[in-house]
């Protein structure tokens, strides 16, 4: 269960109903640390898709979520883990337009533009770790490129 | 160490700053009340500015008994950082630059040194000069302490300040049932695209506009960056099943945008007036009148 | 507890037939499977009754990912082959600046303010041209 804080918590990602728990629990901690309507629905979108990740490319997996930073920024940070078969060509995975499941290829890399700090760690064959923090009333980050 | 002094009986200069400060922390507080600073800071009584004046003296006094008069960060200072700031802040206000509130600290000083001279006139004159440095380094770290504080006040202000203004430069306009203008006025950075964005998007729900114009003839440059704010505008209200219409492209941005490789797939419109013609005609009104012979 | 976690909860969005016209109301949180199982019951009620047109009112929902953004594009293709057009109402403007900077724009899905202005596209009888849509030339 979740602990007293309501932001601090470690969730199962086996099926499409964890990634409804998710999504929900993602929202509750965003809206207790008093993000905005719109980084709140980033942030839980930026969740939905890396809980699908681990659950069809990774197979499974958890999400742990904690807060992060002093009284300067507040920050949520999400870790979603996995021990799936890894990805082997991380540059492509986070390419737009990639897709290895049947998606419209942009889990990863639109993930990765929605939230603040992205961060990912990846062994084949022994699992992927796919780290984001957002920042309370933080403005968006530039697109790379484009 | 010069032979006069070498009985011992005298103490070191910081000491002797220190004791000196205790013991006129009286007649110093009232000559500071009459300085500048403190005047005009603290204009409902002057027993106020004379308080004011010996917390700051006892500040002093403290920071040069723990030997620290070079150290900014020194513990004594901790409790007058703030009154300082407010100080600082107040003349600011007032309109001086910091240059000129950093000449206001620096006058605190002579009155002080004056007060020493006249303290020490039977001292021995390497004695009085060592003690007037001392004075003068611990009266140099007040002078930065303020500056750094007020300093760290006016960007905390002045941030504030930006953020509020980039909420009051966006207005969106009620142009006509069903359409919405925002002008843009000014550079468009990350944060100030945002709070367009959502504005815009906001009253596009609210007010029911097809219609959406954002009109960039009072914004300076287009470089990438605010081409790409701008096209996220358009593209997220068209999923909300608006349409933008952006007007007042000048040439030169024109020009940029065209050079920049840019692809603006986005309804354009010379200035405001055809934008609202165009939107307008596509609701099924037109504009009936005298003079106008735009479109 | 383990089993319930196992096997998702699908649920059948109901579809309502206003004319010629299929009316889905989506709310709050989709489960992948709840938004696949509506994709395959429109294409059937499509088929079946020969409406010509589909719209479906987000307006309830707080987020569409990738996945359910892929849905929505995917009934619309699906209606648009069965003859049908298909009006997405109502998006919020959180989710729709968060589809934008996702990264899915979905370019070809008509859109309207509200299920009212949907149903007025819908009914009628010239369509509107989309402006913006394909572009003839490019540098």
């Amino acid at each position: 269960m979740h602990t007293a804080a309501g932001v601090e918590a470690c969730l199962p990602i086996r099926s499409d109903m964890d990634l409804v728990w998710v999504r929900q629990h993602v929202r509750q901690a965003a809206a207790r640390l008093g993000f905005g309507l719109v980084d709140q629905t980033k942030l839980i979108t930026a969740a939905s898709e890396l809980a699908r990740n681990t659950l069809v490319h990774g197979g499974g997996g958890q999400m742990e979520a904690t807060q992060v930073g002093s009284a300067g920024a507040q920050g949520l940070r999400l870790a979603f883990t996995d021990e799936g078969p890894g990805i082997a060509d991380l540059d492509l995975a986070l390419s737009d337009g990639y897709t290895s499941g049947g998606g419209l290829g942009m889990g990863l890399s639109g993930a990765r533009r929605l939230v603040h700090d992205f961060d990912i760690e990846t062994t084949p064959g022994s699992g992927t770790t796919v780290r984001v923090t957002c920042w309370v009333g933080r403005p968006p980050r530039p697109r790379e490129g484009a | 160490m010069p032979e006069h002094e070498a009985d011992g009986q005298l103490a070191t200069p910081t000491q002797e700053v220190r004791d000196f400060l205790h013991r006129r922390r009286e007649q110093i507080a009232q000559r500071w009340a009459d300085e500048p600073l403190f005047r005009t800071v603290f204009t409902v009584s002057r027993d106020e500015a004379v308080e004011a004046g010996k917390a700051v003296v006892d500040a002093l006094a403290q920071v040069a008994d723990s030997e620290q008069v070079e150290d900014p960060d020194a513990a004594g200072f901790s409790g007058v950082r703030e009154q300082l700031a407010r100080m600082g802040a107040a003349r600011s206000r007032a309109g001086l630059s910091n240059t000129q509130v950093s000449g206001e600290l620096a006058a605190l000083r002579p009155p002080v040194e004056n007060l020493l001279a006249a303290d020490l006139e039977q001292a021995p004159p390497e004695h009085l000069r060592a003690c007037s440095t001392a004075l003068t380094v611990l009266m140099g770290t007040l002078r930065l302490v303020a500056m750094q504080t007020a300093l760290s006040e006016w960007q905390a202000l002045s941030d504030r300040q930006r953020m509020q203004l980039l909420e009051v430069a966006t207005p969106v306009i009620r142009l006509w049932d069903g359409i919405v203008a925002v002008p843009l006025i000014g550079t468009l950075d990350s944060a100030r695209s945002q709070i367009v964005m959502e504005t815009l998007l906001n009253a596009v729900v609210e007010q029911h506009a097809r219609f959406a114009i954002l009109d960039i003839t009072g914004v300076p440059t287009v470089d990438s960056l605010v081409a790409q704010h701008l096209m996220k505008t358009v593209a997220a209200a068209r999923l909300m099943g608006a349409e933008c219409i952006v007007s007042g492209i000048r040439p030169a941005i024109a020009q940029t945008i065209v050079h920049l490789g840019l692809d603006l797939d986005v309804i354009t419109r010379a200035n405001l007036a055809d934008a609202l013609g165009y939107a307008l005609h596509q609701l099924g009104a037109g504009i009936v009148g005298p003079g106008t012979g735009q479109r | 507890m383990n089993d319930a976690y196992a096997r998702p909860v699908t649920g059948h969005v109901p579809v309502l037939r206003l004319g010629d016209v299929l009316l889905v109301t989506l709310q709050g949180d989709l489960h992948d499977s709840t938004a696949q199982q509506l994709q395959q019951d429109l294409a059937e009620t499509i088929s079946r009754t020969g409406v010509r047109g589909v719209l479906i009112d987000i307006s309830g929902v707080e987020i569409v990912d990738s996945f359910l953004g892929r849905v929505l594009a995917e009934i619309a293709a699906q209606a648009k082959l069965l003859a049908a057009r298909t009006v997405v109402a109502g998006m919020r403007p959180a989710v729709a600046i968060t589809l934008v900077e996702l990264g899915l724009t979905l370019p070809g899905l008509r859109t309207a303010l509200s299920t009212e202005a949907g149903m007025e596209l819908l009914t009628r009888q010239a369509p509107v041209p989309r402006p913006g849509g394909p572009r003839q030339e490019s540098p």
